[in-house]
């Protein structure tokens, strides 16, 4: 009797850090499926996602209202495809416009998705035709110095 | 003066030899354990009883503790994420530091305190009450007997514990994360699921644990079955356990370390 108990307890000792590994593989490591249920997937073109990951949020006016289901690569065009994964209970007209935004300075980047003023809606497999990409820092600060030195020159020359 | 430097001179000599000495004994004794461990698989109740009590009931404190520190990695991680406006990185953070360093070093050090202890406090004294002796005495051995079962309970213990605190960690760090402090629910898994890769960290976290399981265990066993047989000796041994599995503990865990994330 006594031994029953114990094997008893053995047993759900055991099997709790069996679950508990399986909670690390799925929840928090990258071994875990991602949950399609009541959502459209929207697919839209990126010249550059710069820093953009998998179930980043799609925002719109700074609410969540769906994540990126998968990034991808289009031999032909050279360009990102980004299949976003919007909640059902947030229809979008079929003219709405995609850009990739960073919160913050240096923090992490996520969809800004804009209503446009069609009145046919998104479903399911559409694609989204205005896009923007991200705005990569380095280009930027290129961009300035190269203007910056244009600039100057001529001062300089006079 | 020549004769108390010498004397000085004899006894570091010594001990340095009696440690040299004890080390080797060490080696063959966990040879001993590995060879006699057959028969204690036979009579699998015997390990599962050591699990129960190295294991089962070091439940409560690995959950308590798992489970403050994943708490505390959320707070402070968020003091210093949120200067940079990167709080969504807190889920990488809590969750990177508990799977690859503190799951399985915390949860070893509690375990060589909560387990190795008892283990060497029970085979020293059943060394100091002659129980060894007895059973050599019935032609039962007492390293398959005793020693082994512990081993193996202690040793299929230990990866479990690590898991369940990590794990217990990240509930912590979510729950002041997301749940008290607020930080976006999705981005924290999210984050945490594209920075957090199952073999080169999770598996490697639970590689270590198992190492650490089997040096605390081989210490604490060698330590219990080499006591002096007085209770002071005992007592000793016990301390002594404590100390060696804790620097063994942190020193392996530098040497895995270094041979797992060398390129990361």
């Amino acid at each position: 009797m006594q031994r029953a108990t114990l094997d008893l307890w053995v047993g759900l000792f055991v099997m709790a850090g069996i679950a508990a590994v399986l909670f690390l593989a799925l929840k928090v490591g990258n071994l875990g499926g991602y949950d399609s249920s009541e959502t459209y997937l929207v697919k839209a073109a990126f010249d550059n996602i710069g820093g953009l990951k998998p179930r980043a949020p799609v925002k719109s006016a700074g609410v969540v209202v769906g994540r990126v289901a998968e990034i991808g690569f289009d031999p032909k065009t050279y360009e990102a495809t980004v299949t976003l994964s919007v909640s059902a209970r947030y229809p979008f007209p079929k003219d709405s416009s995609a850009s990739i935004m960073t919160s913050g300075l240096l923090g992490e980047q996520y969809i800004a998705l804009e209503a446009g003023g069609d009145e046919k809606m998104l479903v399911d497999g559409d694609a989204l035709k205005i896009t923007q990409g991200a705005v990569v820092l380095e280009n930027l600060i290129g961009q300035f110095l190269y203007n910056k030195s244009e600039s100057e020159t001529p001062a300089a020359g006079e | 003066m020549i004769d108390t430097l010498l004397a000085t001179l004899r006894r570091i000599g010594g001990r340095t030899v009696d440690r040299v000495w004890r080390m080797g004994v060490a080696a063959r004794f966990f040879l001993l354990v590995l060879l006699h461990s057959g028969p204690s698989f036979r009579r699998f109740h015997l390990i599962v009883r050591e699990i129960f009590t190295a294991g089962v009931l070091s439940l409560i404190i690995i959950l308590v503790s798992g489970l403050f520190v994943g708490m505390v990695l959320g707070l402070q991680g968020y003091e210093t994420l949120q200067t940079y406006g990167a709080e969504e990185s807190l889920g990488v953070l809590v969750s990177l530091s508990l799977v690859r360093e503190l799951g399985p070093v915390v949860a070893a050090l509690l375990f060589a305190s909560r387990a190795g202890s008892a283990i060497t406090a029970e085979i020293g004294l059943m060394k100091a009450t002659e129980q060894i002796a007895a059973m050599e005495m019935m032609a039962v051995d007492p390293i398959a007997r005793v020693v082994a079962p512990r081993f193996w309970g202690a040793v299929i213990s230990m990866p479990l514990l690590a898991a369940l605190f990590s794990a217990m960690g990240v509930v912590g760090g979510y729950l002041v994360g997301v749940v008290l402090i607020g930080v976006d629910e999705g981005s924290f898994w999210s984050q945490m699921q594209a920075a957090v890769d199952f073999q080169e960290d999770i598996l490697n976290g639970v590689i270590k644990s198992v190492v650490f399981g089997i040096a605390i265990t081989i210490i604490a066993l060698f330590e219990g079955y080499d006591a002096p047989p007085t209770a002071e000796g005992v007592s000793r041994a016990t301390t002594r356990t404590v100390v060696t599995s804790s620097l063994a503990i942190l020193g392996l865990d530098f040497v895995l370390t270094a041979f797992m994330f060398r390129g990361v």
